[in-house]
């Protein structure tokens, strides 16, 4: 208790200074990842791209980005454990920030796989299994993080799949393809709009409409999300009416205007990627955050304290700085890379990594947004849609799994003695 | 930063490529109408300028079939067999060599063409490189058939261009026989090792026809999986 009183502000500020690293370190590297297909496939530019990263990638981490916080917050750890010493975990959160920061920079100066959310979901198990006990870890949860890590670039491809070979049959298989594409792809956007919408409502906007004393069932959530996918389909509309044939292009490549509508349709999902990408990676960042400031200002572990929406702005801000410090480069870079990806693939893949990303940001689990759009890509490609992948990707994704989980762990536990050594 | 980076899980298309080693080979063929021309009016310097053109059109086909070849690892996942693809490559390159050769060869021998041959083998030059034409052409909708997924009206779009190859060859045979007729008719008046490799250069313009039809058979096995 006395270490807290003594120390608190000191605390309090390393941990504001980790929690910005990392979330710089989300917006440097992860971001670029989510939007960088949108990039390749030439529907936007790198500076629009940026532009709807930090609008939607903020209100995803505001709005959104509650639930997966909440779970590194107080879900992998048991909190009861620590109600007599609380300043042991304040040591451990600021160890697990510390230790995955410090890896994620290792890593990618040694240009190894890495995930942010492996990273900082290692670092607590392993803080708190090694510095504690083994008991200290809420095993059940871990299993089911790390079950949703192998369930989610499943889902997502399943879902890019579907999405890909629906747009087949309905537009790229028929007769006149430009006209099917302008009827079918509002539908899409619709899609697009109600899925953020319903999100927002049921997680981010929950505690608000607490205070307001207003109470929405699920069908209402959901009627107020569909007249959202309906505003969103009436502005795409109005964007695709812009888009005329271009027959002299047709003449090399017949799909040419019909790629353009879907290249409107892919400013929509980009947004959903990116609104997805905060709500789930913000997390990352300011969970360790948030447990910190909570015991620093309560003075004792609480499970059912509040979060402050400050923290969640600055895991935002964070992340917006790291985009425009770094992350346009590497977005530059991929952009440059991507060549083969046309948007009627880059939609298909996008969409069914964002919706797996949003569905997993409302149930709480942290998932790698890279490894799910990996995953979304793969299943686009099984649906015969791009020219070639590379399936060395898959055993990357696998060495990440091997290799960050025990580093982050490995560091924390380091931290943390360290830590306790200064302070304790 | 390297890290997980999405960009590393798209490989190189194939389909370009193919369709740039298909587009080469075709530049090797189309260049024996004037290498003819040239025999014809009997402008030995001229032929020997396009057998050049011809060879050199040969060596780029085959800089891009190693540089495909090199680039198509086990571990790539693609919408077509990767089998059937270097197959398919492979008889495409056929088409190049054989136009090769057909000019090596007549180059090498300071062919004449006879008289009363001129106007057939005219004729039978062109419809063999018609064939290489439509084989182009056939290769050409790949890009489509990748952006439909290989499924629906583009398959048929592709497997009558393959028909339509099928039909080429037909007439590029007709040719052949007429041709090695009326060669028959005039050989007691040739100096006979001259008429042996009229016939050799007539064989190998049909094999040019044969190597154009094989790509459209390969094309559709490609197609068929």
């Amino acid at each position: 208790m006395e270490i807290i009183s003594q120390y608190g502000h000191i605390l309090l500020i390393l941990a504001c200074v980790f929690g910005f690293f990392m979330a710089w370190g989300v917006g440097a590297n992860d971001v670029a990842n989510a939007m960088g297909t949108s990039v390749g496939s030439r529907a936007l530019t790198i500076k629009q791209a940026i532009l709807i990263a930090m609008i939607f990638e903020f209100a995803g981490a505001y709005l959104a980005g509650g639930e997966v916080t909440a779970t590194i917050r107080k879900g992998i750890i048991d909190s009861e454990i620590f109600s007599d010493q609380p300043e042991l975990l304040v040591y451990g959160m600021l160890s697990a920030l510390l230790a995955a920061g410090t890896w994620l920079l290792i890593a990618s100066i040694l240009g190894w796989p890495v995930s942010t959310t492996h990273s900082i979901v290692g670092a607590i198990v392993g803080f708190s299994a090694v510095g504690i006990s083994v008991d200290a870890v809420a095993w059940g949860k871990v299993g089911s993080i790390v079950a949703s890590w192998v369930v989610s670039p499943v889902l997502a491809g399943t879902i890019s799949f579907l999405l890909f070979r629906s747009v087949q049959r309905l537009i790229l298989n028929t007769e006149d393809p430009f006209t099917n594409a302008k009827r079918y792809i509002p539908f899409y956007m619709f899609a697009v709009g109600w899925m953020i919408a319903m999100v927002t409502l049921t997680k981010g906007l929950k505690h608000v409409f607490k205070d307001a004393n207003i109470q929405l069932s699920f069908i209402q959530d959901a009627g107020i999300a569909a007249i959202a996918g309906l505003l969103v389909m009436a502005l795409g509309i109005m964007m695709l009416k812009r888009i005329k044939r271009d027959p002299s292009r047709e003449k090399l490549n017949r799909f040419y205007s019909v790629e353009r509508v879907f290249a409107i349709l892919m400013v929509f999902t980009a947004c959903a990627m990116a609104f997805a990408h905060g709500s789930n990676d913000v997390a990352n960042a300011v969970g360790p955050l948030a447990a910190v400031v909570n015991t620093v200002q309560m003075g004792t572990v609480t499970a059912k304290a509040t979060m402050p929406s400050w923290i969640l702005l600055l895991g935002g801000a964070g992340i917006v700085v790291g985009l425009a410090t770094y992350g346009f480069k590497v977005m530059a870079t991929i952009g440059r890379k991507i060549t083969e990806l046309t948007p009627s693939r880059g939609f298909a893949a996008e969409l069914g990594a964002a919706a797996t990303v949003v569905l997993a940001s409302g149930t709480g689990l942290p998932i790698s947004t890279t490894h799910t759009l990996v995953g979304a890509v793969l299943g686009v490609g099984l649906a015969r849609g791009i020219g070639a992948l590379n399936l060395r990707m898959i055993t990357t994704i696998a060495a990440s799994w091997v290799v960050t989980l025990p580093a982050g762990a490995g560091l924390a536990i380091l931290f943390f003695f360290f830590f306790k050594g200064v302070f304790g | 930063m390297a890290l997980t980076n999405i960009a590393n899980l798209f490989g190189r298309s194939p389909i370009k490529p193919i369709k740039e080693h298909m587009a080469t080979a075709h530049e090797a063929s189309a260049d024996l109408v004037p290498f003819f021309e040239a025999l014809i009016a009997g402008d030995l310097a001229q032929a020997e300028k396009i057998q050049q053109r011809i060879s050199s059109a040969e060596n780029r086909a085959d800089d891009i079939k190693r540089d495909l070849r090199l680039h198509l690892p086990d571990s790539l996942f693609m919408p077509v067999s990767r089998s059937d693809l270097l197959e398919l490559l492979h008889a495409q390159d056929k088409v190049a060599n054989t136009a090769q050769d057909i000019a090596g060869l007549a180059i090498g021998r300071k062919m004449e063409i006879p008289a009363k041959l001129q106007n057939l083998m005219s004729t039978f030059v062109e419809s063999a490189v018609a064939t290489s034409a439509q084989a182009l052409r056939a290769i050409n909708e790949l890009d489509e058939l990748l952006e439909s997924g290989f499924a629906g009206r583009e398959m048929d779009i592709a497997k009558r261009m393959t028909e339509e190859l099928d039909d080429q060859e037909r007439k590029s045979d007709k040719f052949e026989v007429e041709i090695r007729a009326a060669l028959f008719e005039i050989e007691q008046d040739l100096p006979p090792v001259n008429v042996i490799f009229l016939y050799r250069v007539i064989e190998l313009i049909g094999e040019l026809a044969d190597c154009a039809h094989g790509v459209g058979n390969r094309l559709q096995l490609l197609l068929a999986r």
